[in-house]
């Protein structure tokens, strides 16, 4: 076998593919010898609180997990139906009145877990120039409570308090929902923390690893940013959506706070707006249909803060805003049991929200492929880009932030039926970041000595993905 | 005859006799849903995922929620279906298969699974006529002709409601269609298993459909595994659509019957008399 060797900037740089082969081989080794001797403390920061599976709706409707997911947590187009639906089949006996009185609406779900995370060029005090920081350990993923169901027919509400390895407690969601407006599928009003109709779900993504459990795209921002945004994160708003009867056809526009979903009113007095539009259709024999969508957000971030005490920002006063803006599109393609997953975005921020006086600008696109090979079997591989046109300080050099990932898996689910869910889940991610500390959080949290430098981060995982 | 031309028989025989068991357990094979054919084959992991966890894997109705399920799933080894165009006792169309699989069963656990796409439905469909004998001995039957229907009147309100009482239709669907008649309590599916009359005032849909249309078929075709006979030999056509006008009356739904009937109550509910067993009523 040929090993393609390149020379670029003094860092050596293998063909990803082999890299990705003789990496996973090493780290599951140096796994095995390391006995656990330190701890990811930092990994998984984003990639906790996967928040949808939810073993209380198949309680509810004494349906397997397989029909509302292609393999859980992500959704096939009759789970896809059910949500936009207010978690209604629309049987006549949706409402908790056609209950059992001990049935409660509610599930949970975590992931114990043994992983280790592989850190180049990372800055140390015995290393102030930068070395390969290797992390492992047993680990476990952040606790879940899924509270979702209906209060009535027609109104929904979803509640979910979350608790992070460490115990910190938070609410990633809390809404209520009003479905059906005028016995019409076309207007449903959700009010509320919640997450944003992304077509491409991080809540329902099927990778659980530090570097693998979530998208550049939806995190990203650049060198010396103060803007807080995440397309990944559940916002707080409110949110009109509509569907045809089969959910074929959908759409929603939202109106948003200011703060990236942080309860308390910290941003400023403007709001957000994002709107989404899709259209699925009914070709070839594949597990689903086949949809596109398209997606964009206008934001606001204030500038300047009303102050007290010598300085301290007092929340909600925020003025002067800047907007920032994110577009998109992506698709969901099924080629038997091949699911493709495209997604393509480009994002610009005002110059008064990063460090210069450009407005910065950048571009991200990545393919998902999921191959079902039934239902308690997934092969997964994700190969994202993302690349900066332009940023708002000339001084910054073009390539710092940009970024590479890649990602391969599986989940194994030994069983499946109504009342709860388990999968193993082996998974290997890979990031090549340049001139920042990789999104995963993995590392020392220092940026790399020269903006040119590549850090490469690798995290490798098996857990046991529980819901019930 | 010679003996080589005694073998010649036999296996011509054999040949043709396989020929026509192959023939007809192809057609059991697939399904025809307009011009989208499905696949016996490629519905087998489809039916896993999507129907086996109620309708069991073998299609006995033995799946492993069936035991929390109230009404019991559908028995697709005995190949007896409530929703059909088809004359009672027959085999139903594959399109019949089809709309009860995207319409559901409106207060039962059998969702709508109009999301899936229309090829994934018919696979479903051929794989589901596997699991009885009677797929590959028997044809569908063909299905009952529908008259147009007449504008609904006060008339055909009255006269529906005569053949209420007259049907007997009150004695499991209750004087107002509440579905608590006196016999309700005592009534079994073909599984002596038991079961609910319709009950027209809390149903949003008829358990075969939305329209006036889908509610004549039911009273044409009765409901097979269930006591709802089918009123093919007893009514006539006009009458069927007169008792369906009535029935409409019953809902608690916005419709042009209930709306003629609200008008003719407010001036003459006094001259009628009461649904009930013979002496209580007209």
């Amino acid at each position: 076998m040929r090993v393609r060797i390149t020379r670029r900037g003094g860092a050596t740089q293998v063909s990803w593919l082999l890299s990705a082969v003789v990496t996973m081989g090493c780290l599951a080794a140096a796994m095995a010898l390391s006995g656990g001797r330190s701890k990811a403390y930092t990994a998984y920061s984003l990639a906790v609180h996967k928040t949808a599976s939810i073993p209380a709706f198949a309680r509810k409707y004494g349906l397997r997990c397989s029909a509302c997911h292609t393999v859980w947590p992500e959704l096939n187009a009759f789970g896809q139906k059910f949500k936009d639906n207010g978690y209604q089949l629309g049987n006549d006996r949706d409402s908790p009145i056609w209950q059992n009185n001990a049935y409660w609406p509610i599930a949970m779900r975590t992931t114990p877990q043994v992983h280790l995370e592989s850190t180049t060029n990372q800055v140390t005090d015995s290393s102030p120039g930068g070395k390969t920081l290797i992390q492992a350990g047993f680990d476990l993923s952040g606790i879940d409570f899924l509270l979702l169901g209906t209060l009535y027919k027609n109104i929904t509400f979803g509640l979910v308090p979350t608790l992070d390895p460490d115990g910190t407690a938070g609410v990633e969601a809390a809404f209520v929902r009003f479905d059906n407006l005028g016995n019409s599928p076309w207007a449903n009003l959700k009010v509320g923390k919640f997450e944003l109709d992304n077509l491409l779900s991080e809540k329902r993504i099927t990778w659980l690893s530090a570097n693998g459990g979530f998208l550049y795209a939806y995190h990203y921002l650049p060198v010396g940013s103060t803007n807080n945004f995440g397309f990944g994160d559940n916002q707080i708003g409110a949110e009109f959506s509509g569907h045809s009867s089969n959910s074929y056809t959908r759409y929603t526009a939202s109106l948003l706070s200011t703060d990236d979903g942080e309860p308390g009113l910290p941003g400023g007095k403007s709001v957000d707006a994002m709107f989404t539009l899709s259209q699925a259709w009914a070709l070839g024999g594949g597990l689903g249909p086949q949809r596109v969508g398209v997606f964009g957000y206008l934001g606001h971030r204030p500038t300047t803060m009303e102050t007290v005490g010598g300085g301290n920002p007092i929340p909600g006063t925020g003025s002067a805003n800047k907007s920032f803006l994110r577009l998109g599109a992506t698709a969901q393609l099924w080629l038997g049991n091949l699911e493709l997953l495209p997604l393509f975005a480009h994002a610009s921020d005002d110059a008064a929200l990063g460090p210069g006086t450009d407005k910065p600008t950048w571009n991200s696109g990545l393919l998902e492929a999921h191959y079902v090979a039934t239902p308690q079997l997934l092969f997964q591989a994700r190969y994202e880009l993302l690349r900066m046109s332009k940023q708002g300080d000339p001084a910054i050099p073009k390539t710092q932030g940009n970024a590479d990932a890649f990602a391969l898996g599986f989940r194994a689910y030994p069983f499946m039926f109504s009342r709860d869910g388990m999968a193993i889940h082996g998974e290997f991610a890979m990031t090549k970041t340049i001139g920042t500390v990789p999104l995963s959080g993995d590392g020392s949290g220092v940026d790399p000595v020269t903006p040119g430098t590549s850090v490469w981060s690798r995290s490798v995982m098996l857990g046991f993905d529980f819901a019930f | 005859m010679r003996p080589c031309t005694r073998w010649m028989a036999v296996a011509s025989g054999w040949g043709v006799l396989l020929c026509a068991t192959g023939a007809t357990a192809a057609r059991a094979q697939e399904s025809h849903i307009g011009a989208v054919t499905g696949h016996a084959a490629a519905g087998k992991p489809l039916y896993t995922r999507y129907c086996a966890g109620c309708h069991g894997d073998d299609g006995d109705a033995r799946g492993e929620n069936a035991q929390w399920i109230d009404p019991k799933p559908r028995d697709f080894t005995l190949a007896v279906f409530k929703c059909r165009s088809t004359p009672t006792g027959s085999l139903p169309t594959d399109q019949d298969l089809f709309d009860a699989m995207t319409r559901g069963f409106v207060t039962t656990n059998m969702p709508p699974w109009l999301p899936l796409t229309d090829q994934t439905r018919a696979d479903l469909v051929a794989y589901i006529k596997t699991f009885s004998p009677k797929w590959k001995t028997a044809k569908a039957g063909t299905p009952i002709s529908i008259p147009a229907e007449p504008a609904p009147t006060i008339q055909s309100i009255l006269h529906g409601r005569e053949l209420f009482q007259k049907m007997e239709c009150w004695k499991c669907h209750g004087p107002t269609g509440h579905g608590d008649g006196p016999s309700a309590a005592t009534l079994t599916d073909n599984k002596d298993l038991p079961i609910h009359p319709y009950d027209f005032s809390s149903g949003s849909r008829f358990m075969c459909g939305v329209t006036n249309r889908d509610l004549y078929k039911i009273f044409m075709t009765g409901l097979d595994g269930t006591p709802m006979p089918s009123f093919a030999d007893d009514i006539k056509p006009a009458d069927g659509w007169d008792l369906v006008h009535f029935l409409r009356t019953l809902q608690p739904l916005s419709t042009p019957e209930a709306a003629i009937w609200r008008a003719w109550l407010a001036s003459h509910a006094n001259e009628l008399k009461p649904i009930g067993p013979p002496g209580s009523g007209q």
